[in-house]
């Protein structure tokens, strides 16, 4: 920088006041957009670069649970212009008729995005007709190395042996384990481990998965979807289920706090486990829909994308970016699985109304042990 | 007497005496009607209606009556919700339980110092409010964690005067009923001191020296005078406390196991994983009928109170 002389300050004060009128005109002629998206989830910059670069002046609301989000659509009339949604979420949404239809006209850079996720949220989005895919990732466990070496040294942790069989689960109770409070997740990878088709289950299917927990509720510290991104660098837990994204937080968290002989890892269950995606959608009463296009094509752009999974550690779905991506993300598995664990995520297909209510009473019932 | 010397127009009529009287009286029952009565009437009619997958997702019958009380029923023939109920009333018990062991000795302890003193112990009673109740919850989670100074200090403590056979790597607390129960009392604790205090401020203390006078030794004056009168102020404490303790779904779900379905808990479950907002309205409307039961005897024991002559002071 150079130096900071009083004519040097006057001069900068007095041009940006001369620009203030300017500035403010380019915004309206750009027009508003109105964004919701979970909290910590974008590039640093990234919405100051849009605003510069299009003149759209931008209003960013954040997130901190997927069901704060959920509660908000469903009541209607958000406001918003572009909100990111869980594709699992999707299909309920879609058949209330939330969301508006893309216009792939207006998004060129469509041909960048990852054919294997677009099959995925196609599971949820049929022919990808009202979504962009955002982040993407799995369902799976965070382990502290050390800890679990030192109690079991053999342990298989990519298996579910780990968690369900006592002689193991009582072994690591000492550590701490916690499992994601979040029945869609945690009883759908425990079906997949049975044999059982986790997508056509019924509330015996269910019953059947608390059934397998019940010997190693005991074992089981908390149930829990925030914490253990603090407990984990502080080894208050040696086995946290989690979401991948999540674990990449905490190693990211330990390495801040200076911690640098810990030794975290992070495995998808060998049985199957979950894969997750959130997306981009309009919803039906966006007053800016031009708007909105122009913001999704400009998060299509390799370098913008790029830069936002440089700073929330999650893959996104964007191909073209991988050039752009901080090789140490890029080469962690569990941000970007390899292809290997890639055939183990499946897209769970959406509850119905009977199923939500079975999972929602079982799951209860089984945390309550 | 006094009409005749305002001015004649009715809107000077508003602003006399009677009329001011009548506005401060009003605005916050307007204030209860807009922002407590009309939403409850809109949980309730949501509560009649049925899950459905639209925006918003509920629907109500197509005929008449258009309402029904298959939620209700739902509630009644499932015991999971019967013991949450009871699980959460216990739990709201022993914390008001406890609040009231803590918090009447402070209470009364505050009457006695000067009053400058007075004030400050006050100030430092609710001081803890000034930092947000989120901050206060992560904080015991600091200190509750196995790895924490406190944690250690405690089990090193633990570890001097048991046998070494008993000796413990940590003392487990975080993600316990205890650590519940220690949180919430924590929280309520100023909810049982402030309506405690200004009861016992009042009593007068002529009439404990009147007791002593009498032969009565110091705990006899406590029985004796001080408690009776002080009824009305551990009523008004005790619902402060155990009418959120028992809704409460924060607390428990950050320093608890979930072993026990609290019904906060048991709500929030039904509003955003089984998306069934009629049946998270039946529950809220049904807790809400078990706390205004204990409400309305108190306000029933109280306007008997004030009945009584002599009780203006």
């Amino acid at each position: 920088m150079g130096n900071l002389t009083r004519r040097s300050t006057l001069g900068l004060l007095g041009f940006t006041a001369l620009a203030a009128p300017f500035v403010k005109r380019a915004r309206a002629e750009g027009g508003e957009l109105n964004i919701y998206n979970w909290a910590d989830y974008i590039g640093e910059t990234t919405l100051e670069d849009f605003q510069s670069a299009t003149g759209i002046s931008v209003t960013y609301d954040t997130y901190s649970s997927s069901e704060e989000m959920e509660a908000k659509v469903l009541a209607g009339n958000t406001g918003y212009d572009l909100m990111d949604v869980a594709g699992l979420s999707l299909p309920r949404f879609l058949k209330a008729g939330l969301f508006l239809k893309l216009d792939r006209s207006k998004l060129p850079g469509w041909k960048n995005l990852d054919p294997d996720v677009l099959r995925i949220m196609a599971g949820w989005d049929p022919d990808n007709a009202y979504s962009v895919p955002y982040m993407w990732g799995s369902v799976g466990f965070a382990y502290n190395l050390d800890m679990v070496k030192e109690r079991i040294p053999d342990a298989d942790l990519a298996s579910l042996d780990l968690l369900l069989k006592p002689e193991n689960a009582s072994k690591l109770a000492d550590c701490g384990i916690s499992l994601l409070d979040s029945p869609t997740d945690v009883f759908l990878f425990i079906l997949k481990y049975m044999g059982r088709d986790p997508d056509k289950a019924t509330a015996a299917d269910y019953q059947a998965a608390a059934d397998a927990m019940k010997p190693i509720r005991q074992y089981i510290r908390t149930f829990d979807n925030n914490n253990f991104v603090n407990a984990l660098p502080n080894r208050e837990l040696c086995m946290a289920n989690s979401w991948s994204g999540d674990y990449s937080t905490a190693r990211a968290r330990a390495e801040e706090a200076g911690i640098t002989d810990l030794h975290l890892a992070y495995f998808v269950p060998k049985t199957g486990a979950p894969a997750w995606v959130d997306a981009m959608c309009i919803p039906s009463d966006a007053k800016n829909v031009e708007n909105a296009h122009t913001f999704l094509d400009y998060l299509l752009q390799p370098e913008v994308i790029a830069k936002c999974s440089n700073v929330t550690n999650y893959a996104n779905g964007n191909l073209a970016s991988r050039p752009f991506i901080d090789p140490k993300i890029l080469a962690n598995p569990a941000v970007y699985p390899d292809d290997a664990t890639k055939k183990l995520l499946w897209a769970p297909s959406p509850l119905t109304d009977e199923q939500s209510q079975a999972i929602t009473r079982i799951w209860t019932e089984m945390k309550a042990g | 007497m006094m009409e005749r010397a305002l001015p004649p127009s009715r809107f000077g009529q508003w602003f006399n005496t009677s009329g001011w009287r009548t506005i401060i009286i009003a605005a916050p029952y307007l204030w209860l009607t807009a922002f407590f009565f009309l939403p409850f009437l809109i949980v309730l009619a949501i509560s009649l209606a049925s899950n459905a997958g639209t925006s918003p997702p509920f629907q109500f019958a197509a005929e008449a009556p258009y309402v029904h009380a298959d939620n209700f029923r739902r509630l009644i023939s499932d015991d999971l919700f019967f013991r949450a109920y009871i699980a959460s009333i216990l739990n709201a018990g022993l914390t008001t339980a406890l609040c009231l062991l803590i918090g009447y000795p402070m209470a009364l302890a505050l009457t006695r110092f000067s009053r400058s003193v007075r004030n400050i112990l006050l100030m430092l009673v609710i001081l803890p409010f000034w930092t947000s109740f989120l901050l206060r919850i992560y904080a015991w989670i600091g200190l509750m964690g196995a790895n924490s100074w406190f944690n250690k200090g405690l089990t090193a403590l633990y570890n001097l005067i048991t046998p070494d056979a008993y000796a413990l790597r940590f003392i487990p607390m975080m993600n316990t009923s205890f650590a519940v129960v220690l949180v919430m009392v924590y929280c309520y604790l100023p909810f049982m001191i402030l309506p405690l205090y200004a009861n016992l401020e009042k009593l007068d203390m002529t009439l404990n020296e009147a007791a002593m006078d009498l032969g009565s030794r110091p705990f006899q004056v406590f029985k004796d005078v001080t408690l009776p009168l002080s009824v009305p102020g551990i009523i008004a404490g005790g619902l402060l406390v155990f009418i959120p303790a028992s809704g409460e779904l924060v607390i428990p779900s950050l320093v608890g196991n979930s072993s026990t379905p609290l019904i906060g808990r048991v709500i929030s479950d039904q509003f955003s994983y089984a998306r069934d907002w009629p049946m998270a309205a039946a529950v809220a409307i049904a807790l809400l009928v078990l706390l205004v039961g204990p409400m309305m005897a108190y306000t029933h024991f109280e306007s008997r109170a004030q009945r009584r002559p002599g009780d203006d002071a």
